[in-house]
């Protein structure tokens, strides 16, 4: 079944394979490695961009009183920053990973829609020229946080949650295309010999993330149509005077939502489980429960949506069940970490680079868990919702999670993609930088919620000051740390100790069988696995 | 079984340098807060905070065990094992265990908290962009209470106050040990009302009435503040509840109404 499309290996190849020389290549590539190359450099873009705007909130924050920004430009800074975080730092971070290793690990020449490869690449910069757009026009910028909950995004949205709505589609267009492209090529694209439960963690992390994304992003294109709808159209979708409910734009954009934070964490998954036991030396515990484990994190994830919105007056039956089918995701989630745990134990560990964060990651992605444990138990989530407590724990899991998760996998295969061993010694500096700074930065946010700051405010009452501080120092290096990561990166490309194809002494998969860098087009024809 | 002099030790042995005065101030953990509901709700927050912190200290050892025993640099050759079912179940079911037995607590505090019959007093409060709207049903009183701190204080002209953003013009007032049933609305866009002390934050939803209840221990002023992203001026929109005796309630009211029932322009007795 896995064979279809792949050339007979007699095929005879008579035309030049490299890429177009200038920058038109970029333009029009249609290969899979320029393309994740080109994903790579856009989320480190928004990375950067996001960041700095991260950077600018823990400037206001630094101490009471307003010094920087008017109220009103701060919640413009906190949805552009959660925007461009999670659909231009984080999820291009990862489909660019797939679109590098995907085709690499399972032995195949490309992904299997190439031209659509391209067009879910280039949608994205002009998603985000139009979001970022909106800073520079007149009027405010979209400011109604991330999650653009109505009527604050509708009747009282400004008039650029219009571009809000478009940028989004875009996004999501992009999305469900990259998503289409790496399901045809999983499912239709391995070598020979490589059955789905022989392919690398990743690919099937990466594969489940693809069927989350189909299923959900379209959620999220109707629910900022029905907005367009409510705004332009007098529609009441979310208009109570008009019929609608304010309360069901949230159930419709959590049931996108809640699995969009597990497309933004599954393929980290992936990725610790490729880390792990190469630098564990050992085989990774528990392949099959890690495929069944994440498959059902996947399907619950459709079914706990509501745990957002407590507090939005739910029926007390519905709030148990929504509470009980939350706590049941801690399982398959546990069983992961016990797994790679067990993975390191009794292994011959080392620690390089993407292993510190690797190990970093198992810590903190597990406090992160935990306080989401936490806020699933709805009594308590009466208290914790909407505050700093939960800006703790989602910045838990999405920096040191999904983040890392990105910044571990460049490392890991950064001297496969251009050949050229980064040094160890900066990398290290980067990151224990990293690694304090960001507790020092969320972990006092922890304390600031449960002491009672609401999140998303510009200026908070005396009591708060000590620990926003702090926040704000530890961010401050975090941001710093960064640019570091950048240089390093640069460095590398540029030259550095040759690596061999198989880079780690412990790396086992069809990618390390290559040659480090891969030549243009690899595995045109299929290897053999057995 | 409170966590806090140990977490503060640490902390203070870690932050080595700290300039500010106001460390006295600091509060690490969530409130006990002034209702029975709200110790409910700290004892369960509490309670899942130490299986957390059980689970996680049982995870890292091991982890950290193998960290700096299982090293290759200390000439560890790895093992074989990738498997084992029955280790595999157990760490399945001991955690679907202890969730199923969280839940059982939760579940009833959640249902006592959702209990709103023989309510004493009901307020309906009503959010707009942005202070808060209380109406004390069946008694023809409203109260509009704004944001009391001057403007000074928050553009860093002045001194700012020891209640700065969480004091308001006119508190709203209740009586101390009486079911008080809290309704909230919106009038603009959604706004969360939130007392910590009272132990739950209840959304103001435009179109819709949500309710929450609380009976109140002891007289006192309680301090709280919008929750939901309302817009530019979210952050500036505090609650303040000051809790009277009964006696000092009634007569508050009953000069409330005798206030209503005077014109504006009449002469004062």
């Amino acid at each position: 079944m896995s064979s279809i499309a792949i050339d007979p290996p007699d095929h005879p190849i008579d035309h030049p394979h490299g890429p177009k020389p200038g920058l038109l290549r970029w333009v029009f590539t249609t290969n899979h490695k320029d393309i994740g190359t080109l994903y790579l450099w856009l989320s480190l873009t928004m990375f950067i961009v996001g960041g700095s705007m991260a950077m600018c909130i823990r400037a206001e924050l630094f101490k009471p009183g307003l010094a920087f920004f008017e109220p009103g430009f701060f919640n413009e800074l906190t949805t552009l920053h959660g925007l461009i975080m999670i659909f231009g730092a984080v999820m291009p971070g990862f489909v660019g990973l797939a679109n590098w290793m995907i085709p690499m690990m399972i032995g195949a020449p490309d992904m299997a829609l190439p031209r659509m490869n391209n067009w879910s690449f280039w949608l994205l910069p002009f998603a985000f020229t139009l979001l970022i757009s909106t800073l520079f026009i007149n009027g405010p910028a979209p400011d109604f946080g991330w999650t653009a909950y109505a009527p604050l995004s509708t009747i009282y949205g400004p008039k650029s949650t219009d571009f809000f709505i478009f940028s989004v589609h875009l996004m999501g267009l992009s999305s469900i295309m990259g998503a289409i492209n790496i399901i045809a090529t999983i499912l239709n694209l391995r070598a020979p010999g490589l059955t789905l439960m022989k392919m690398p963690i990743f690919v099937w992390t990466w594969l489940i993330t693809a069927f989350l994304l189909i299923a959900v992003m379209p959620v999220l294109a109707g629910a900022v149509t029905m907005m367009l709808m409510d705004r332009h159209f007098d529609t009441s979708f979310f208009n109570a005077a008009g019929g609608g409910d304010p309360v069901m734009y949230q159930h419709i954009f959590w049931f996108f939502g809640h699995p969009e934070v597990y497309i933004m964490i599954l393929p980290s998954f992936g990725i610790m489980s490729e880390i792990i036991p190469t630098f564990s030396r050992k085989k990774l515990f528990g392949y099959t429960s890690m495929v069944y484990a994440t498959s059902s994190i996947a399907l619950l994830s459709f079914l706990v949506w509501a745990h957002h919105m407590f507090t939005t007056g739910l029926p007390v039956i519905g709030e148990i069940y929504f509470m009980l089918a939350t706590m049941l995701i801690a399982v398959p989630t546990g069983v992961k970490i016990f797994n790679w745990v067990a993975t390191m134990f009794r292994g011959a560990l080392s620690f390089e680079t993407p292993m510190l964060f690797a190990t970093a990651f198992l810590i903190m992605f597990t406090i992160g868990g935990f306080s989401g444990l936490m806020l699933a138990m709805v009594p308590a989530d009466y208290q914790y919702h909407d505050t700093y407590f939960v800006v703790a724990h989602f910045h838990y899991v999405l920096v040191p999670g999904a983040v890392f998760g990105i910044i571990a996998a460049v490392y890991y295969w950064l001297p496969k993609w251009t050949g050229h061993y980064y040094s160890e010694t900066l990398g290290k500096i980067h990151f224990w930088l990293s690694a304090v700074s960001i507790n020092v930065l969320f972990f006092p946010m922890h304390f600031l919620g449960l002491a009672g700051m609401p999140r998303r405010i510009p200026d908070y009452a005396l009591e708060f000051a000590d620990f926003n501080k702090i926040a704000s120092v530890g961010g401050f290096v975090f941001g710093c740390a960064q640019i570091l990561f950048l240089l390093i990166v640069i460095r590398t490309i540029r030259g550095g100790p040759k690596a061999p194809a198989a880079v780690w002494e412990g790396a086992h998969g069809l990618e390390w069988t290559l040659p480090s860098p891969p030549p243009y087009h690899s595995f045109t024809t299929p290897p053999k696995v057995y | 079984m409170s966590p806090a002099p140990q977490w503060r030790g640490l902390l203070l042995a870690l932050l080595l340098v700290n300039n500010t005065p106001a460390w006295a101030d600091y509060v690490l953990n969530m409130t006990r807060g002034v209702t029975e509901i709200s110790r409910g709700v700290h004892h369960l927050h509490m309670l899942i905070f130490w299986i957390c912190v059980v689970i996680g200290a049982a995870v890292f050892s091991v982890m950290f065990y193998a960290i700096i025993r299982h090293r290759k640099s200390c000439g560890r050759t790895a093992a074989h094992f990738h498997e084992n079912t029955v280790v595999e179940m157990i760490w399945t079911v001991i955690p679907f265990t202890i969730l199923i037995l969280m839940a059982i607590p939760a579940a009833e505090l959640l249902i006592k908290m959702h209990d709103y019959t023989d309510s004493d007093l009901s307020i309906k409060v009503t959010g707009h962009q942005w202070y808060w709207e209380y109406e004390y049903m069946g008694e023809g009183i409203t109260i509009v209470s704004r944001l009391a701190t001057p403007q000074d204080q928050i553009q860093n002209r002045a001194v700012k106050g020891p209640h700065y953003l969480r004091e308001v013009d006119n508190p709203l007032i209740v009586p101390e040990k009486k079911k008080i049933r809290f309704l909230t609305t919106s009038s603009d866009v959604i706004h969360s009302w939130w007392v910590p002390a009272l132990g739950f934050k209840r959304d103001a939803i435009p179109g819709f009435i949500n309710e929450a209840w609380a009976r109140i221990d002891d007289i006192g002023t309680l301090r709280g503040q919008c929750a939901e992203l309302c817009g530019a001026l979210h952050g500036f929109m505090p609650i303040v509840v000051e809790v009277k005796t009964e006696a000092e309630f009634a007569t508050w009211l009953a000069a409330q109404k005798a206030a209503l029932n005077t014109p504006a322009t009449g002469s004062t007795p």
